[in-house]
């Protein structure tokens, strides 16, 4: 289980910037990019350290704007 | 590699009108996924209220009806009794729900119509500003509860989910909450559930959804999710109030 | 089916049955019930559905949900309970939703009483609801026309989708006159189906019913849209009956249950050697009136009879345009008029020179 790796995806228009995400991921893999800007107007949530990624899911339900597609990398 | 999340195809791609960390957008995903699971997009008919979600017309991918403050459940009634074989929800906030709407709601279930009511509680008029709303907690302060609910002027806030399970024609009630990723798979569990139990004509089923409002309360979105916990969850129990008996 | 004897509130829930009705909700009030009561026993054998609301907000409600899904669906109230449904009925035309709404008056303001009115002509013709909109108002002299009307009602809220009137009184509802069926039942299906709400198979993108459009100008186009079907059905919709009008000297205006009245008024009038004569309203919106487009030639004046204390006669004056005086004589508050007193009240024109 330890060895099990996810792959975030963000659809970063979609973003809002509430930041739900960044607080309920368990290995700080997400951050709010305050460098840039969306089309909406909002600070995006990026990948800050996408290795961590334990691919549990927590973002993508928290997620009110569904930013979210998320990978499964398969250890074999 | 596989794909283990992805936009369902129950939501339109029309991005939602609600406020950054405003939990409804979770309770969009979750009938949208339960719909899309079950394969009901194609013969679903939505009642959307009026309040925050009344552009939820735009967020479903299902044939939608606008409907007056609070007369949802007449709507969705008159629409099942039509056309039996559609699943039909509605899909209302607490100021419509529990305040204007509450005879249409209490005889809906009354009646045991085979629909299902996705019920958003936020404790508060979201959509007009933050208003009180009779599910706003003592204390609680709203635009129109400047220094917070008083009980003795304006009575304490009405548990719908416990009321409506009173009633003899209500099948299915459970009241869940969208706080949590935990409790968002609950809620999950939850809205299958009901929508199941309208397939199989057993009768009305209802889900209380406890949902944030960050603008309405001041607080800012995480902080939000931390006070429906601590504040809403105490007053509004989590679990099934009613559930027909699994043979 | 031959002539039978029956009361118009039974002849209007048969005609509706034979002009397809499927559907009824309703919420119980005097003196309507007779509707509710043979739609809960008749529609279940023709296959539909009779459910009885909490109240008439729901009644209207379930309407707008059950049309809204393809059925030829109607309620039925008396004067209070309209005035609750009418947040549905502006919705109702809002979304272009064809149904049938039957009132038969009561006295009114207010609780007001249960004995018959027409002081619902404004909430029939000028709405009450919120909003730009008209509603077709049929209005019924005989038990008769009672059922005729209904059976059109259906067609007329299908070809111009929207919600029709049929305005009926206590007096009407409640009488009984021999009625023979003679439109054929309906089977026609409900014409153009693009907008009913079905499930969308995976195969269009789904659709939505709705009134709410906040860019001005979009809901500027919607109304004007919405107004230029109102223009269609004034220009071919309205109707009148012409009684003895031709050489009138007094012309009577009157609808429905007055109407009949004045007709004996009219023939009393008459055989004193009195030139009198109706025009008879049968669509109170729209007005008819093309009907005083021409006066009769010797018309000296309008009188305008109703069960209310003067609604109609503000159309009445409107289609006169000054030519000729238009004088009002009404009871209310559940009074019928009597044909004496309507005569009176003529003999007293005439002789006082107003006429």
């Amino acid at each position: 289980m330890a060895d099990r790796r996810g792959i975030p995806h963000i659809a970063v228009e979609r973003c809002k910037g509430c930041g739900l995400c960044v607080s309920v991921c368990p290995e700080a893999v997400l951050s709010i990019d305050e460098s840039r800007v969306n089309l909406k107007g909002y600070y995006p949530v990026t990948v800050e350290s996408g290795e961590s990624c334990i691919g549990c899911l927590s973002c993508a339900l928290i997620c009110p704007d569904v930013t979210f597609t998320i990978e499964l990398l398969d250890d074999r | 590699m596989s794909v283990i999340f992805k936009k369902t195809a129950g939501l339109t791609e029309t991005d939602t009108h609600y406020c950054p960390g405003c939990t409804h957008g979770v309770a969009h995903r979750l009938v949208g996924e339960v719909l899309e699971e079950l394969g009901l997009l194609g013969d679903t008919i939505g009642c959307a209220s009026v309040g925050c979600s009344i552009f939820s017309y735009n967020y479903f991918n299902v044939d939608m009806i606008e409907c007056s403050h609070g007369r949802a459940p007449a709507v969705a009634t008159g629409i099942k009794r039509t056309v039996p074989g559609k699943t039909v929800f509605t899909y209302q906030g607490d100021g419509d729900l529990a305040a204007i709407g509450t005879a249409e709601i209490v005889h809906a279930a009354h009646r045991g119509e085979h629909i299902t009511v996705i019920f958003v509680n936020n404790a508060i008029y979201g959509m007009t500003g933050g208003q009180m709303a009779p599910t706003t907690l003592s204390g609680q302060k709203a635009t129109t509860a400047p220094t917070g609910r008083n009980a003795e002027l304006s009575g304490m806030p009405l548990k719908m989910s416990e009321m409506i399970a009173e009633v003899p024609g209500a099948t299915y009630v459970e009241r869940v909450s969208l706080h949590h990723p935990k409790y968002i798979r609950k809620a999950k569990k939850a809205i299958l559930r009901g929508f199941t139990y309208q397939l199989q004509n057993r009768g009305f089923s209802m889900v209380e959804l406890l949902s944030t409002c960050p603008t309405g309360w001041g607080l800012a979105p995480v902080a939000a999710l931390e006070w429906l916990g601590n504040n809403m969850i105490p007053y509004y129990p989590l679990g099934v109030l009613k559930a027909p008996e699994e043979v | 089916m031959g002539r039978t004897l029956m009361k118009g509130n039974e002849a209007m829930a048969l005609a509706a049955i034979r002009g397809g009705c499927t559907h009824f909700f309703g919420y119980p009030i005097t003196p309507q019930n007779e509707i509710p009561e043979l739609f809960a026993r008749e529609l279940p054998k023709a296959g539909g559905l009779f459910l009885q609301a909490e109240s008439e907000i729901a009644a209207v409600n379930m309407l707008y949900g059950s049309a809204a899904a393809g059925a030829r669906a109607m309620t039925s109230s008396s004067s209070p309970g309209l005035a609750l449904m009418q947040e549905g009925i502006s919705m109702l035309a809002a979304t272009e939703i064809p149904c049938v709404i039957v009132n038969v008056m009561r006295g009114g303001p207010g609780l007001g009483t249960i004995q018959p009115a027409q002081s619902d002509y404004f909430q029939m013709t000028r709405g009450g609801g919120n909003g730009d909109y008209r509603i077709i108002s049929l209005a019924p002299a005989t038990v008769q026309e009672s059922a005729e009307m209904m059976q059109k009602a259906f067609d007329l809220s299908h070809k111009y989708r929207t919600p029709v009137f049929l305005v009926s009184d206590g007096m009407l509802g409640q009488m009984m006159e021999p009625v023979e069926f003679l439109i054929p039942p309906s089977t026609k299906p409900a014409g153009d189906q693009s907008w009913v709400l079905s499930g969308h198979q995976g195969r269009r993108p789904p659709r939505t019913i709705k009134s709410l459009r906040l860019d001005p100008a979009m809901l500027e186009n919607h109304n004007l849209k919405l107004q230029g079907k109102y223009s269609r059905i004034t220009r071919r919709e309205s109707q009148f009956e012409s009684y003895r009008a031709d050489d009138a000297e007094l012309l009577f205006c009157a609808f429905g249950s007055a109407a009949r009245i004045v007709k004996n008024s009219v023939d009393d009038l008459r055989q004193n050697g009195r030139r009198a004569g109706l025009i008879r309203p049968m669509t109170l919106w729209p007005f008819p009136f093309p009907a005083f487009r021409v006066l009769p030639e010797k018309c000296k004046s309008l009188v305008c009879v109703e069960m209310s204390c003067g609604q109609m006669v503000d159309d009445v004056r409107l289609a006169a345009g000054g030519r000729v005086p238009v004088h009002f004589y009404g009871r209310c508050g559940g009074v019928i008029p009597e044909p004496a007193e309507l005569s009176e009240y003529a003999e007293e024109l005439i002789v006082g020179g107003a006429v």
